[in-house]
């Protein structure tokens, strides 16, 4: 019986990556633990071992085809004693629908397909698979092109480029290291491995050793260093593999980082950016998925920066490293992988503690950031087709937050729902209820609602996971709601 | 024997006061003017704790307050073989390495009142006191977190290649916390220019040393990291200095950290609401009438370098003045602005 060789994933949020290199052809023979191909992502390059004995007997990808579906058959391999034609022939069909649609349309956000201003149209195979659980996150692939003049933060003529959150917070660090010798990068993986994540390539290459630090892993160890060279007067980057091992270091952060500069009367500050991914990526469990956003924004002396779009990412990564103060800096490793156009300046830095208005409209107001956007944007476009005009905001910072923005909007719709991913008690969107009811509650005509996480542990198995997440649905019914629909 | 140190060697008043004050073998001296150094700074630091300890009954200082007295030689001599430059940074028993580094005794005791004029204005006090002037990173309240920040000075001073030190001071209690291992693991790999010096004053809290370590002997702690170390007198301000000396010439050089052990020993409870219920009274006079670091030195300054008694007693005078005028500054000087609650939370970033 001929078996198919599966595109494999090589991690959790993987959902597309390029077929490489065949290293077998078709008549080799092939053995357990043979390596069949290359397949590369953004980020790494792996090996396809056969698990299977028997000859290769159709190649159904090409190499070099870029855009492969995780889960696409790539081959055939016939059994030994198998006619090779016939299994070829069977072959390729028993395998999961590449081009699956998300079938309740409630999940997770999908790949956005009308979206504006896109530089680069997903290939079809890069849809989400119907088996792929939480449709891997989905990154709405929503561009800000349209409304980042409105910011005006660039020039509108302002030549882009396309590019992932990961490179662009792989090149802000890289500018601001060529700017100033005193920025360093420390954490697990950052050098040798290239990063866990693949967000510090080719930095040791460029500065060196002394400048991207391995750590051993000592979470609490590394963060309580950084933050005494940062008292010291250099410049950490201190990246955290996910920030929930950063609550092994939440001592250091709080305590030391963020106090410091009170406790000595304004002597001693402490410029330093502690950052990695937060909240959930994709069947990873409760210790890899905790959203800490409301955390760190409880605390009076840090700066807490969540953004969406790569090109918020670069420039506010880069004016962290700049900022005299200690900033959570929170990524997502979902949005990792996703594009956007991002203005090609020599020195693009945005201002901390600015939202933006991310799409305009007048009926309600959708405020989140970070991943959220993903759930707000989605939203809106469904809201569009239904008459509601939502206008969305990303706060991109979250401490200090920018309330007049959301204020001023909600003035125009009187109507707001919050999103994000974390837990609703004392999270962002309570947050942002509570200063709505006293900076606007005259202008609300209905209650503020918040879409968030379920008040529970993030859960292993797909669906509950999908479950425990915000849904696209949840922003659409919340939205109708809050406008009497 | 060498002209230096021939030279350091001090001058008897008398045969007997000789033979009183014979060294052990290998014993460090001092000469007269060092003698006269170290009884001027532990007397500063010793009169200063007892000043702080009688505002504290007074109601002038609040929450927290950690004396130092009967440690006085540990901070005093390892100060004396540092550079200046070399960055200090402790836990909350921190009084006495302020004074040490040479901050003014008027701002430290004025932080301790809350007042506008203390180091931190009035927003930090007893436990959180900073002076970047003298290289002093404070001033900690979580025990053991101040090990890693000082590594954290120490790998900013290899960063730098700047040829300055991190002198990182604990408890015996800190010792046991986890992040110290981190950090150690840390400086022994990365060859940081860091001297950890464990002040085993016996006790944590209320709890003995036998009854919360596994491993008494401290100086060993970093064995498994390769770290050397070594177990100090810390009641007598030469053998402090002396082992202090080698220990941050380790560092110096690029070898890497070592750790010190200073034997010492608190006179006052934990902290001044301690009923001290976990030692003897006999345990701690016999401390203080045969181990006292400034008596020790006091005795050597009368009988060893004939320094006369009148102007001991003028050094005495002069550390009570000061000592005075600190307190009359800190129970005078107005507290902090009401505004001052909303300043120094953040940095204004620079364009």
């Amino acid at each position: 019986m001929a078996t198919d060789i599966l595109m494999p994933a090589l991690s959790p949020t993987m959902e597309e990556g390029k077929l490489a290199k065949w290293l077998k052809k078709v008549g080799d023979p092939v053995k357990s633990g043979d390596v069949l191909a290359e397949i590369e992502t953004d980020k790494a390059t792996m090996e396809v071992e056969a698990i299977d004995e028997g000859v290769l007997a159709k190649i159904l990808v090409e190499e070099g085809t870029e855009g492969v579906a995780v889960n696409t058959p790539i081959a055939v391999i016939a059994e030994e004693g198998e006619d090779v034609e016939a299994a070829a022939a069977a072959g390729g069909k028993g395998a999961p629908k590449a081009n699956g649609q998300d079938q309740d349309g409630q999940g997770a956000p999908t790949p956005d397909m009308q979206a504006e201003g896109q530089a680069k149209a997903p290939a079809p195979a890069a849809k989400t698979g119907e088996d792929a659980p939480r449709a891997p996150a989905a990154p709405a692939k929503i561009s800000n092109t349209a409304q980042a003049p409105v910011m005006d933060e660039f020039p509108a003529d302002t030549p882009m480029t396309t590019m992932t959150v990961r490179e662009a917070l792989r090149d802000a660090m890289a500018e601001e290291m060529r700017r100033d010798g005193d920025v360093f990068v420390m954490g697990e993986e950052v050098a040798e491995y290239q990063g866990a994540y693949k967000v510090t390539q080719g930095l040791l290459q460029e500065f060196g050793a002394r400048r991207v630090v391995d750590t051993p892993i000592t979470e609490h160890g590394f963060a309580g260093v950084g933050v005494g060279a940062a008292l010291a007067g250099l410049k950490p980057i201190v990246e955290f593999m996910t920030f929930n091992f950063a609550m092994q270091a939440i001592d250091q952060i709080i305590n030391s980082a963020a106090k410091t500069l009170y406790m000595s009367g304004g002597q001693l500050g402490c410029p330093i950016v502690f950052r990695g991914p937060n909240g959930a990526a994709a069947r990873v469990a409760a210790q890899h998925s905790h959203d800490y956003a409301a955390w760190y924004s409880n605390v009076p002396g840090l700066k807490v920066i969540a953004p969406y779009t790569a090109s918020d990412a670069k420039g506010l990564l880069k004016a962290a490293i700049r900022d005299p103060n200690p900033v959570i800096f929170l990524e997502n490793e979902i949005l990792y992988g996703q594009s956007f156009p991002v203005p090609q300046l020599d020195d693009f830095v945005l201002p901390i503690g600015k939202a933006r208005v991310h799409r305009p409209g007048t009926d309600v107001t959708i405020v989140s950031f970070a991943i959220g956007m993903t759930y707000a944007l989605k939203a809106a476009q469904a809201l569009a087709e239904q008459g509601i005009e939502a206008e969305v905001i990303d706060l991109r910072t979250l401490r200090p937050m920018d309330t007049d923005t959301v204020v001023e909007s909600v003035k125009k719709t009187g109507r707001c729902v919050t999103v994000e991913e974390g837990f609703p008690q004392s999270g962002v969107g309570a947050e942002i209820v509570a200063r709505l009811m006293v900076d606007a509650f005259d202008y609300l005509d209905a209650p503020v609602l918040r879409i968030t996480g379920k008040d529970v542990p993030m859960p292993y198995a797909a669906n509950l996971e999908k479950l425990a997440l915000p849904t696209v649905a949840e922003v659409v019914e919340a939205a109708r709601s809050v406008c009497y629909k | 024997m060498d002209a230096a140190k021939e030279a350091a060697q001090p001058t008897p008043a008398s045969p007997e006061a000789e033979a009183a004050h014979k060294p052990a073998p290998n014993m460090p001296q001092f000469t007269r003017d060092e003698d006269l150094h170290a009884y001027h700074e532990m007397l500063l630091i010793r009169r200063f704790e007892e000043k702080a300890g009688q505002l504290y009954g007074m109601g002038l200082i609040g929450g927290f307050c950690h004396l130092y007295i009967g440690q006085e030689a540990v901070v005093v001599g390892m100060q004396m073989a540092a550079e200046e430059g070399d960055q200090v940074i402790t836990g909350y028993r921190d009084h006495g390495h302020m004074l040490a580094c040479g901050m003014d005794p008027k701002g430290v005791m004025a932080e301790l009142t809350g007042r506008r004029g203390g180091y931190s204005r009035g927003k930090g006090g007893s436990m959180h006191m900073f002076s970047r002037e003298k290289q002093f990173f404070g001033g900690h309240g979580i025990v053991g977190a101040q090990v890693s920040l000082g590594t954290g000075l120490g790998f900013a001073d290899a960063y730098r290649k700047n040829g300055k030190v991190s002198l990182t001071y604990m408890g015996d209690g800190a010792a046991n916390q986890g992040q110290v291992y981190e950090s150690f693991n840390m400086a022994a790999l990365w060859k940081l220019p860091v001297v950890y010096v464990i002040e085993n004053n016996r006790y944590a809290m209320g709890t003995s040393v036998a009854r919360a370590s596994a491993q008494t002997d401290f100086s060993k702690r970093g064995l498994s990291f390769g770290i050397p170390g070594e177990s100090v007198d810390g009641m007598d301000v030469r053998t402090v200095r002396e082992a202090a000396g080698r220990a941050i010439e380790h560092a110096r050089s690029g070898q890497g950290p070592f750790i010190l052990e200073m034997q010492t020993y608190r006179y006052r409870g934990h902290s001044m609401s301690d009923p001290a219920k976990y030692r003897t009274k006999d345990e701690v006079s016999k401390m203080r009438d045969e181990h006292d670091p400034i008596e020790m030195v006091r005795k050597r300054l009368l009988e060893l370098h004939g320094v006369p008694e009148a102007e001991i007693k003028a050094t005495d005078a002069k550390v009570r003045e000061i000592v005075n005028a600190s307190a009359e500054f800190a129970t005078n000087d107005p507290e902090p602005d009401p505004s001052e609650l909303w300043t120094d939370i953040l940095l204004e970033a620079r364009a």
